[in-house]
């Protein structure tokens, strides 16, 4: 019978063997050892509670046998088993690789302490993602949030300390938001349960203290997802963080953001909250914004990890242009690059880790000659950086495919030239890093560089063919994200 | 092996071949081995699958499905027959010319070399066989990544700016318009097949049309229409036979291979004519092939004259194409075969040139008819085609072309081709008659050896290369029919 209680453990089993890491301070290969069992469990019954959604519909928890909406109701449809398999999958292949990477990057008597924050923010994301009670996801935003600080401030610069903080006070700003607009909801309608409050909220969202709680949701949700103008503790935090965790938190953590703000406008609200408040023509425009702006902001970085940070400012633009649109292609091409832009980036920043570990740096100008020192690195940065360009036969193409399509469904063609132009942006900031790496020499006085370890090269090369496979066969994230799309527009089944 | 396998065998043949390439790359003999039994292989499989088509028959092979209601899916109609049989037979003789080439020339990373040229022609075949645009989309943009390595394969300053044009126009274009074409034409049609008499009409209004003909025609990069046309002399850093096959050839002629396939599977060739969508298109092929003849007559580099003609040439496809009548689209199609022949031949020399007497300007060539007879020779030949003057290939495509030119009432277009032929004759004959001509210069390197009255060739396989193709030039004369019956029914009445 413990498929029926698969909802709660995959919180539960991230949860409960956090603390245990403590028990490995002089042993962290055993930490190591503990996190990657618990990931590929996690992963597990992600893969099993997707598989189940597919077949037999929404799955609902009663937590402690508490019936909802007076207990709390874990509730798992399509859309959440969907974003938990990113989260999880992103999670086992970066953890299997973070080892060496670790190992190098953090001073070794804080190692264990990056795998019980890692395992808590795990725990975090995936019950912010289970939950279906708008409270405790607020609990589960701020494990997800604290664990998430801790671990950029293990970077090996001083500055990630300040990054942190940064993120700290912005991110606080962010879930007191949230916070707040629950608290508004809450007043209105005497309930926290998400479906409870879909079923009472249109009655009342005509007025004032809604606009005012709709308000705080976008916000705060906005200031954790990356939203631009309120990104701006993204860059830093992706560039000092160490390696590991910017390929997860990258991957993961705004993605999971993204869902909140999906789950609240369409679940929650069921896009009623657009007529009296044109938050997703605000969206529109901000999304747009972030296409373009960010794109060419990241053209002249001289770091690849805050290049890399830029162009993921700009692709959540484009999730949020494909929410904003308000149809079931846009909401697909949005859903559809949530799963994509997580296997591209995870790639692109595992690539990065790998050259981090072997030449201590991740400036532009100092990877120099890599395309031959360490040829399976570089190939995997290249096939990443297609991908993010939107390149056929990756999963940046179909992305783009359905954003396109979205527009031109609207008759928009000017915004499919927009999208399009952004991409073409891609082309040259990834195109700089490609020419440093396999035009230029190596100069003379560096010390010779050899290839990733195997350990690091097999996750990562992993999350490449991802990119690859489920750029060909798009039979599980089209059809998942079209089905997603449906249920949160309330067409079809 | 039935035809449906065969489409399949051909595309993974050279795939496998370039693996096969890596793994012999220690040994180079083995490796060149691998290249031409690969590249001959091929043809055979290509050549096998032509009787079925000629028979009517549209061997269609569908590999899996890539969106909901769009697979990649490969088709051969007789078009794409043609371009495939191109690419694959000229791979032979142009892995022949590479032996010669890139060893006479001690030209490094030999191996990354012959695996990208392999993995280069698996796209182009792919391209040839599409069965419907996403498949070609994908083919084409493979073929344009797979050949980057190629143009920047010297790996210096000259070849990574000249590797940014290309990389930048060819990726700009067809992502920033062709894909954005090919969306509003799935968003519009609702299909993407190659579909005889087009899926365009009834459902695309004028404006539409003609703002999807722009998208598609500027969308192609490869087809170098004037002004994305850069990357193409930019391209010729390259070593030569990079030049000859692929950019006199495979990436070119996919350009307008593709040109043609999208009027007249995509637009339909009577919906075009019915619309008068085309005739901006005409204007710019026209001002292209004129244009380019013009620039081509100012390079005093050969390779450069080279890529301007070819630049020029692949206009008189375009607008062929863009004249939309039986005739002139029969005409294209034969051009493609033609120009082929004519300019890897060119190419084939230009690297023999260089090869031997290590010149790269035409200011050089004083004389070189002298020391170099037999490349010369073949030099004469095909710019005899490529002028089109009988009794070789080149003649026939231009009759064709001029003849649907005036069936069309486009007078004009016909003043152009043959003005054009003129300006043809401007850039190559000089070259030819300095060749045999004048006296060679009395310092220059190979002015000893002619004053000796020594032969001073390029190496073996190149000179069994360049005669074999200009060899093909003068039968291509011969057997011109049999190619516009291979064409013919591209532009019959719709069936099936």
């Amino acid at each position: 019978m413990i498929s029926a209680h698969l909802p709660i453990l995959q919180v539960v089993v991230p949860l409960i063997a956090a603390p245990l890491g403590l028990l490995f301070r002089r042993t962290p290969n055993l930490a190591w050892l503990l996190t990657l069992v618990i990931s590929w469990l996690t992963l597990a019954i992600s893969v099993a509670l997707l598989a189940q959604v597919l077949t037999g519909g929404p799955i609902s928890y009663e937590l402690g046998s508490w019936a909802p909406p007076w207990g709390i109701e874990y509730r798992i449809d399509i859309l959440s088993a969907f974003v938990l398999l990113i989260v999880s999958g992103v999670g086992a292949l970066v953890i299997l690789y973070a080892r060496q990477s670790v190992e190098a990057e953090i001073p070794g008597d804080r190692i264990y302490l990056f795998y019980t924050m890692y395992l808590l923010a795990l725990a975090g994301l995936l019950g912010i993602v289970t939950t279906g009670d708008a409270f405790n996801l607020f609990v589960f935003l701020e494990i997800s949030s604290l664990s998430s600080y801790v671990l950029i401030a293990l970077g090996a610069e001083r500055r990630a300390l300040t990054a942190a903080f940064r993120y700290l006070v912005l991110g606080t700003i962010g879930a007191t938001f949230y916070v707040i607009g629950v608290g508004l909801m809450y007043q209105m309608t005497g309930t926290l349960n998400i479906a409870d409050l879909a079923a009472r909220l249109p009655d009342v969202v005509q007025t004032r203290t809604m606009l005012v709680a709709i308000g705080f949701l976008t916000v705060g949700i906005g200031l954790k997802l990356g939203l631009f103008p309120v990104h701006v503790w993204l860059p830093n935090a992706y560039t000092y963080a160490p390696s590991v965790v910017t390929a997860f938190l990258a991957a993961t953590a705004t993605k999971v953001a993204v869902y909140v703000l999906l789950r609240m406008y369409y679940t929650v609200f069921q896009g009623h909250l657009f007529a009296p408040l044109p938050v997703d023509e605000i969206l529109f425009v901000l999304g747009i914004l972030a296409m373009l702006a960010m794109s060419a902001v990241a053209i002249f970085q001289t770091n690849a990890k805050r290049l890399l940070a830029y162009s993921s400012v700009a692709q959540i633009g484009y999730m949020i242009l494909g929410i904003s649109l308000v149809t079931v292609t846009g909401l697909t091409a949005g859903v559809l690059h949530l799963f994509n832009h997580a296997l591209m980036k995870a790639a692109l920043f595992l690539a990065l880790g790998c050259v981090f570990l072997r030449i201590r740096s991740a400036k532009v100008d100092d990877m120099a000659g890599l395309g031959k020192a360490m040829p399976w690195t570089m190939a995997a940065f290249v096939l990443g950086g297609f991908s993010l360009i939107g390149v056929p036969l990756t999963v940046g193409f179909i992305s783009k495919w359905y954003l396109i399509l979205a527009a031109l469904e609207k008759d928009w063609w000017w915004l499919a030239a927009i999208i399009l132009i952004s991409s073409l942006l891609a082309v040259i900031y990834i195109w700089r890093v490609v020419e440093v790496a396999y035009f230029r020499a190596r100069p003379a006085e560096a010390p010779p560089v050899t290839e990733a370890p195997l350990f690091m090269l097999v996750p990562m090369w992993a999350l490449v063919l991802a990119n690859i496979y489920f750029g060909i066969d798009t039979d599980l994230t089209v059809g998942t994200a079209a089905r997603a799309a449906q249920f949160l527009m309330g067409v079809g089944s | 092996m039935s035809a449906d396998t065969a489409i399949l065998a051909a595309l993974a043949t050279p795939l496998i071949g370039g693996l096969l390439i890596l793994l012999t790359g220690s040994i180079p003999n083995l490796r060149e081995a691998v290249t031409l039994v690969t590249a001959a292989v091929l043809f055979l499989i290509v050549a096998s699958i032509t009787p079925t088509v000629l028979a009517g028959d549209r061997p269609e092979v569908t590999l899996l499905q890539m969106l909901p209601g769009l697979d990649i899916t490969f088709r051969v109609e007789p078009l794409g027959m043609l371009f495939g049989l191109i690419a694959s037979g000229l791979w032979i003789i142009n892995s022949i010319y590479s032996i010669g080439y890139m060893r006479g020339n001690d030209e490094g990373h030999q191996t990354r070399f012959y695996f990208f040229f392999a993995v280069a022609l698996s796209s182009a075949v792919g391209v040839a066989f599409s069965g419907n645009m996403l498949t070609l989309f994908v083919c084409y943009e493979v073929l344009t990544l797979s050949t980057y390595p190629l143009v920047t394969h010297h790996g210096d300053a000259n070849s990574l700016r000249s590797g940014r044009i290309y990389m930048g126009i060819l990726l700009g274009t067809s992502i920033g318009l062709l894909l954005f074409g090919m969306v509003w034409t799935w968003h519009v049609a609702g299909t993407l097949n190659f579909t005889q008499g087009g899926i365009l009409e009834g459902k695309a209004d004028e404006t539409i049309t003609v703002a999807l003909l722009f998208l598609y025609m500027f969308g192609i990069g490869k087809a170098a229409l004037m002004p994305i046309h850069r990357w193409l002399p930019a391209a010729m850093v390259a070593p030569t036979p990079v030049s000859a096959l692929l950019h006199a050839v495979a990436v070119v002629k996919a350009g307008a291979f593709t040109v043609v396939k999208v009027i007249v599977y995509i637009f339909g060739v009577d919906f075009l004519a019915d619309t008068g969508a085309t005739e901006w298109l005409m204007i710019v092929a026209a001002a292209t092939l004129l244009i380019a003849s013009v620039v081509a007559m100012r390079k005093d580099n050969l390779k450069a004259r080279l890529a301007y003609s070819t630049i020029s040439q692949l206009s008189y496809i375009v607008l062929g194409a863009a004249l939309v009548t039986g005739t002139a689209i029969i005409g294209a199609g034969m051009h493609l075969a033609m120009h082929a022949m004519g300019k890897i031949t060119l190419f084939f020399c230009a690297g023999a040139i260089y090869t031997a007497a290590h010149k790269t300007e035409i200011s050089q060539l004083n004389g070189i008819g002298r020391t170099m007879p037999i490349t010369m020779g073949a030099f004469a030949i095909a710019s005899l085609s490529i002028i089109g003057i009988p009794p070789l290939g080149g003649s026939w495509s231009k009759f064709q072309l001029m003849l649907g030119a005036a069936e069309g009432d486009h007078l004009v277009y016909v003043f152009v081709y043959a003005a054009s032929s003129l300006l043809s004759a401007a850039y190559l004959v000089p070259i030819i008659a300095r060749a045999f001509l004048l006296p060679p210069e009395a310092k220059s390197a190979g002015a000893a050896a002619a004053h000796e009255g020594g032969i001073q060739e390029a190496p073996l396989p190149c000179l069994i290369a360049l005669c074999t193709t200009a060899v093909g030039a003068i039968a291509l004369f011969f057997y011109a029919d049999a190619i516009a019956a291979l064409l013919a029914p591209i532009t019959g009445p719709i069936t099936g």
